[in-house]
């Protein structure tokens, strides 16, 4: 079964068994505005639920997009190199960052569904 | 004026502001500048390696040489044309008197090779403008040769570094840097090797000092903060910090930059700061934003200056000696060299003529004025604009987007409509912690006249935009610009780097 969940840094995390592909999110993109260049982690990279895991560079500013568990990277989006803007035309779809395998599905928990991110975005909105 | 807008000319020029080309788009192979002899060729010693191609250099007469960059120079903007209004720049008038003053034969035709007896008063000029950094610090040691802020940085952490590694303290790997710091202090610290972690802010645009001090321990190295940050304030816990840093065995940096708003009445020495950068080229009002040159020299304290890069200056029996060698004598713990020659010699003379034209008293005015209009900037602004913060602010005011919230209108269009009021933008989208902000920084320079006209021009941007249905009209701004929005997208992913020629015919022989 594939489950999605989000963190409060506007990262996704699509889960499926025991690997999962990680993004950022519509809103993300949104408030980043056109993106200019993405750097993906390599394969074989270890990292940790809260710690840097890639960056992003918008024509208003760079971020870093956080790891949303901790584990290991098996694939970094290649094709962003050269069309970084599909994160902005497709941010849950091709414009994903890199896949994942996770050392601890229990990590999962502390994300947010979707039903609890839309109501976080209401909040940070009003 | 929208009709006018759209006229289109034939010639791309529009009333007199032109349309200009690269010069090597000027190019015309029957034009030159100069009028040589031909070479005799009884000089040709170059056998078979002489050039069988065009060299490439595009061939203009004198006038349409200066035609050429005066109608460049006419489309810079620049603080001798208007209101220079960006944030955490500190874009302040440049006296003339600097340029005279650095334009000296004595000053201005001297060679860094040049014996030490025939410079001694370049030396001095040095040691004065040291003598007053010191004084205006509180600070023992100053390195001159850092080129700019951030290798100022640079110079601050390595000699952070250096004074961990003689002390043997090996396992310090970590710098915290607040969110209200300057982008190039994590920057710095990376460089030099440190992993860098972020500090959260308080709420009120500050360090959340409790989340600081209780992060340090025996692995954290150092910690950098801006101050006044950059969102305008003064870390009002700037000492407590210093004091928690300290006693977890750490050091202070103080990022500098915005050193204007506090010139003569903050004693660094009494913060607890171990090293800080002051760049010359905001403070001291040496030309800035065309690319430099900069300077910013690093002040240390006691801690830290035996381990200051060369080179440096001693005062000995002959006068003044330059110590250029880490086997010196007087130089057994530097972190050796960080930059060629002395470092950027002519801004050391704007920047100390400025200081002692301006003497002590008027220093502390110009930072009081400066902080003196930010305010009044913020204070006016208020009435229409978001502040950010409440309360006093340093030397620039901080707005974010809640004053367009629902008009459609994003920070991006409101800066670019400006434009078309004949005002520079101020900073936007910087610092990161508030949204969609706008930052602006009017430096003691401008006079009440100036700073009424750009708020007035600012307040009825703002009504207008609130007014209803103007998202359109704000998006499709600057109008009355040689040109319209520039594709800045394109510009980042697709960027045009150099001028390529037609490829080139193969020459006759």
């Amino acid at each position: 079964m594939t489950d999605t969940r989000y963190t409060k840094e506007h990262e996704w995390i699509r889960v499926d068994e025991e690997a999962a592909t990680v993004g950022i999110t519509d809103y993300a993109q949104s408030q980043l505005g056109d993106i200019v260049f993405v750097e993906v982690p390599d394969a074989g990279k270890a990292i940790s639920k809260g710690g840097e895991a890639a960056v992003v560079e918008s024509v208003k500013a760079a971020s870093e997009v956080y790891a949303p568990v901790s584990g290991t990277v098996t694939e970094g989006n290649a094709g962003l190199g050269d069309a970084p803007d599909t994160v902005n035309s497709d941010p849950t779809g091709d414009g994903w960052f890199f896949k994942m395998t996770l050392s601890d599905t229990a990590e999962l928990d502390s994300l947010m569904d979707q039903s609890a991110y839309d109501a976080y975005l209401k909040e940070i909105d009003a | 004026m929208t009709e006018y807008s759209n006229i289109e000319t034939t010639s791309g020029n529009r009333g007199l502001s032109f349309e200009e080309p690269l010069i090597f788009e000027l190019d015309s192979q029957d034009s030159s500048a100069v009028d040589l002899d031909p070479p005799s060729h009884d000089m040709d010693r170059l056998g078979g390696l002489r050039r069988r191609l065009p060299v490439g250099l595009p061939g203009l007469s004198e006038p349409e040489v200066v035609r050429h960059y005066t109608r460049l120079s006419q489309k810079n903007y620049s603080i001798d044309s208007g209101f220079y209004p960006l944030g955490s720049c500190t874009m302040k008038h440049n006296p003339r008197l600097n340029e005279k003053m650095a334009r000296l034969p004595g000053l201005g035709d001297i060679h860094p090779f040049q014996p030490e007896s025939t410079v001694q008063g370049a030396y001095k000029l040095m040691d004065t403008l040291a003598t007053w950094l010191k004084e205006l610090t509180g600070l023992p040691a100053v390195a001159l040769s850092p080129a700019a802020g951030a290798h100022g940085e640079l110079c601050g952490i390595m000699a952070i570094r250096a004074a961990h590694q003689a002390a043997g303290n090996d396992d310090r790997k970590v710098v915290l840097v607040p969110e209200s710091a300057h982008g190039t202090n994590p920057a710095t610290a990376a460089i030099c090797g440190y992993s860098v972690e972020s500090i959260p802010g308080n709420g009120n645009g500050r360090v959340d000092v409790d989340a600081l001090t209780t992060r340090l321990g025996p692995d954290v190295a150092a910690v950098m903060i801006t101050n006044p940050n950059t969102c305008g304030l003064f870390e009002n816990e700037a000492k407590a910090i210093a004091d928690a840093v300290h006693a977890a065995g750490a050091y202070f940096y103080m990022d500098g930059a915005n050193f204007n708003a506090i010139v003569g009445r903050v004693t660094l020495s009494e913060l607890g700061v171990d090293a800080m950068h002051i760049n010359l080229h905001k403070t001291f009002s040496t030309p800035h934003g065309g690319g430099g040159p900069g300077a910013g020299p690093t002040v240390l304290s006691e801690a830290l200056a035996p381990f200051a890069p060369l080179p440096f200056l001693v005062h000995d029996a002959n006068g003044l000696r330059m110590v250029e060698h880490s086997g010196d004598k007087d130089a057994p713990q530097s972190f050796g060299r960080m930059k060629g020659y002395h470092g950027q010699f002519g801004v050391f003379v704007r920047a100390l003529a400025y200081m002692m034209s301006l003497g002590i008293d008027g220093l502390r005015q110009a930072s009081g004025d400066a902080v003196l209009n930010a305010n009044y900037l913020r204070v006016r602004l208020s009435e229409e604009l978001t502040p950010s913060y409440d309360g006093i602010c340093m030397h620039e005011a901080l707005f974010d987007d809640r004053f367009l919230k629902d008009t459609g209108v994003s920070t991006l269009d409101f800066a670019k409509s400006m434009i078309d009021e004949g005002f520079h933008p101020p900073t936007m989208y910087f610092p990161l912690v508030v949204h969609g902000a706008l930052l602006m920084e009017p430096t003691e320079t401008e006079s009440k006249a100036t700073l009424d006209q750009y708020c007035e021009t600012v307040l009825a941007l703002a009504r207008k935009a609130k007014s209803g249905g103007m998202a359109e009209e704000f998006a499709s701004s600057p109008q009355l610009t040689p040109r319209r929005r520039l594709d800045e997208t394109q510009a980042a992913r697709k960027p045009i780097l150099r001028w390529k020629p037609e490829p080139l015919k193969h020459a006759a022989e």
